[in-house]
């Protein structure tokens, strides 16, 4: 490994006081699955995803789609820490004239690449992309990150099929499983259990993990990058909000920004995870 | 008289008339863009032979993909192979494609500015007996509000075989509408073609209205000018074979030689290459203008003339309108 565990989760932790601070100085944004999120970028971005900050569209890097384009403050933050522009830029999130738009927009910024934002095209344009590889014999992977309300959509349930049919081992998809989506919890808006199942029989490799676990998230990607008979996907069950106690799973915090206050408790939880360290 | 600098067919107003579906035009094409440009791919949402694309399929099998009906993902997919560097080109009929994934087409092939080719057959009331439910009558008007996006209406078989080559080569998206009948063969293989150039397919030295029309009713228009000009009638038709990004030079060229205006289209009159003549008009260059089309209505099942005739589409109603405008009294 590149970094050590510990190193990976305090970028985390970063990324997370990030997620706050642009969500906070914007006065919009989604902060919930931007923080459940956190670990998994980090891993991504960190371990995982073949890429290079200094030259963006190096033909074999890997891509990286995230389908719920909302949680992009997660993705800006990681992709600011890992060198793709400037940290001091994070502050301009959704401001006129800015890079960082609201939503990710492809030609706006180094390292997205594709525009998404409405819920349920991410995994198909993940499609497209390995679709391409494969007739161009690259060797690169796909990584698509999905949220669980999206699973509502039909278009989602046409990309799984495709993908199955034309047998894309190199897509991974990951699903954040947080529960939540925005008129309330994921089984009381549109029950989506058994999700597994449903995947399965869909014609995916499916494996399930706790999105806060580092090792596991590594874990998991090395096990999807081996699987050659069928796309996987990585079910990974997150805490919306996690790390700052107020927010976890409370949907209300889908779309919404903290106040000052709100803002300065939910730094400090972060920088003391939860009160269990002392301030620096 | 037709115009002779254009090569249009000789035939056009005899028993000889050869007719042919755009539908042809189009897959011939493809096949040649298979040969010619690699990155082509074809994916269509189970409407294959319907829309033309065996012969594609047959010659390069890796290149095309079928992705069953399910016209969200055929522009979602096409939009992922096109940031990869693929010229996709999304084939379905226009009521499902753009009429039914009209979002994802926005955001994952507009916005992002990638050269994603939609194309929608059976646009049209010409769609006939398969009923208002498949003629698409509002395609032109959701496109052409779209950012980025060409809207190309070709007027018969050889010019959707030149529009589905020219819309390749542009790096951006497109929308290629096409009639599901067989359609009067208007063009030659020797008429120039290119994105974004309004020609006049009908022309005389001392016009007295400007009729611009596309698609499947260029021909009808042009039958209109050959009747109103035995009547001592003389009018010049416009084939607006691009409505987005549209010819604003020439069109002006042409409207200042009558100063009055009738368009002609198999769509909605809201928001169709009517309306898009209107609104550059309007700002520019205002005079009388009356639009044929569809006016708020869903067609029904029939034949083609039979309903062009009652949706007021008919040769004798753009007749009417010509009779009718050449009438209006110019303000001084």
């Amino acid at each position: 490994m590149k970094h050590t565990i510990e190193e990976i989760q305090k970028l985390a932790t970063d990324i997370r006081k990030d997620v706050i601070r642009m969500v906070s100085h914007a006065g919009s944004g989604h902060v919930a699955g931007a923080l459940g999120m956190a670990d998994i970028f980090a891993a991504l971005y960190s371990e995982i995803v073949h890429h290079d900050p200094k030259n963006p569209l190096w033909e074999d890097r890997d891509r990286v789609v995230v389908s719920n384009g909302h949680i992009c403050p997660v993705l800006y933050a990681t992709l600011a820490h890992a060198g793709y522009f400037p940290q001091s830029e994070l502050m301009t999130f959704r401001e006129f004239g800015s890079r960082l738009q609201g939503h990710p927009f492809r030609t706006s910024l180094p390292g997205i690449e594709t525009t998404s934002g409405p819920l349920g095209c991410g995994i198909a344009q993940a499609i497209g992309m390995a679709l391409a590889a494969k007739l161009d014999n690259k060797k690169y992977d796909i990584w698509c990150i999905a949220s669980d309300g999206e699973m509502d959509e039909g278009n989602t349930w046409e990309a799984l099929m495709c993908a199955a049919k034309y047998g894309l081992n190199n897509l991974t998809v990951i699903v954040d499983r947080n529960n939540i989506q925005i008129d309330g919890f994921t089984e009381s808006v549109m029950p989506l259990e058994p999700l597994k199942e449903k995947y399965e029989a869909f014609g995916w490799y499916v494996l399930e993990i706790d999105g806060h676990n580092i090792a596991a998230i590594i874990d998991a990607c090395a096990m999807a990058r081996s699987i050659y008979e069928k796309p996987v996907i990585i079910i990974a069950h997150t805490i919306p909000g996690k790390g700052v106690d107020f927010m976890e799973f409370d949907p209300e915090w889908h779309g919404k920004s903290p106040d000052l206050q709100e803002t300065e408790h939910a730094l400090k939880e972060l920088r003391t995870l939860k009160g269990t360290i002392e301030e620096m | 008289m037709l115009n002779t600098l254009l090569y249009l067919n000789q035939n056009l107003f005899t028993q000889q008339l050869e007719r042919s579906s755009m539908r042809a035009g189009f897959g011939s094409a493809l096949l040649e863009l298979g040969n010619t440009h690699p990155n082509v791919v074809v994916l269509t949402a189970d409407l294959r032979a319907s829309v033309q694309c065996d012969a594609f399929r047959n010659a390069f099998p890796n290149r095309f993909f079928d992705v069953g009906v399910a016209e969200q993902d055929l522009v979602t997919i096409a939009s992922g192979m096109a940031v990869s560097g693929k010229v996709p080109f999304c084939v379905s009929y226009a009521v499902f494609s753009p009429g039914r994934n009209w979002e994802q087409i926005r955001t994952t092939v507009a916005y992002n500015n990638v050269n994603v080719n939609i194309v929608g057959s059976h646009a049209g009331l010409m769609t006939g007996p398969d009923g208002a439910t498949h003629q698409m009558t509002e395609d032109i008007a959701l496109m052409r509000a779209m950012p980025n996006m060409d809207v190309v209406t070709p007027c018969d078989a050889i010019e959707a075989s030149k529009a589905t080559r020219a819309i390749a080569d542009v790096n951006h998206p497109a929308y290629l509408r096409l009639a599901r009948p067989d359609v009067a063969i208007i063009t030659t293989q020797d008429t120039p073609f290119s994105i974004g150039v309004i020609q006049a397919f009908w022309v005389h030295d001392n016009p007295q209205a400007t009729v611009c029309a596309c698609g499947d009713m260029v021909y009808y228009a042009l039958r209109a000018a050959y009747e109103l000009e035995q009547q001592g009638i003389w009018v010049e038709v416009l084939n607006i074979s691009t409505i987005k990004p549209l010819d604003t030079k020439t069109l002006l060229t042409y409207v200042k030689k009558t100063n009055r205006v009738v368009t002609v289209e198999d769509h909605q009159k809201a928001g169709g290459m009517g309306s898009a003549v209107a609104e550059f008009l309007c700002e520019n260059y205002p005079v009388p203008m009356i639009l044929i089309g569809v006016d708020d209505a869903f067609g029904e099942s029939g034949q083609p003339e039979q309903l062009l005739e009652k949706y007021g589409l008919g040769v004798h109603h753009i007749k009417q309108a010509v009779e009718h405008i050449i009438k209006i009294k110019q303000p001084v």
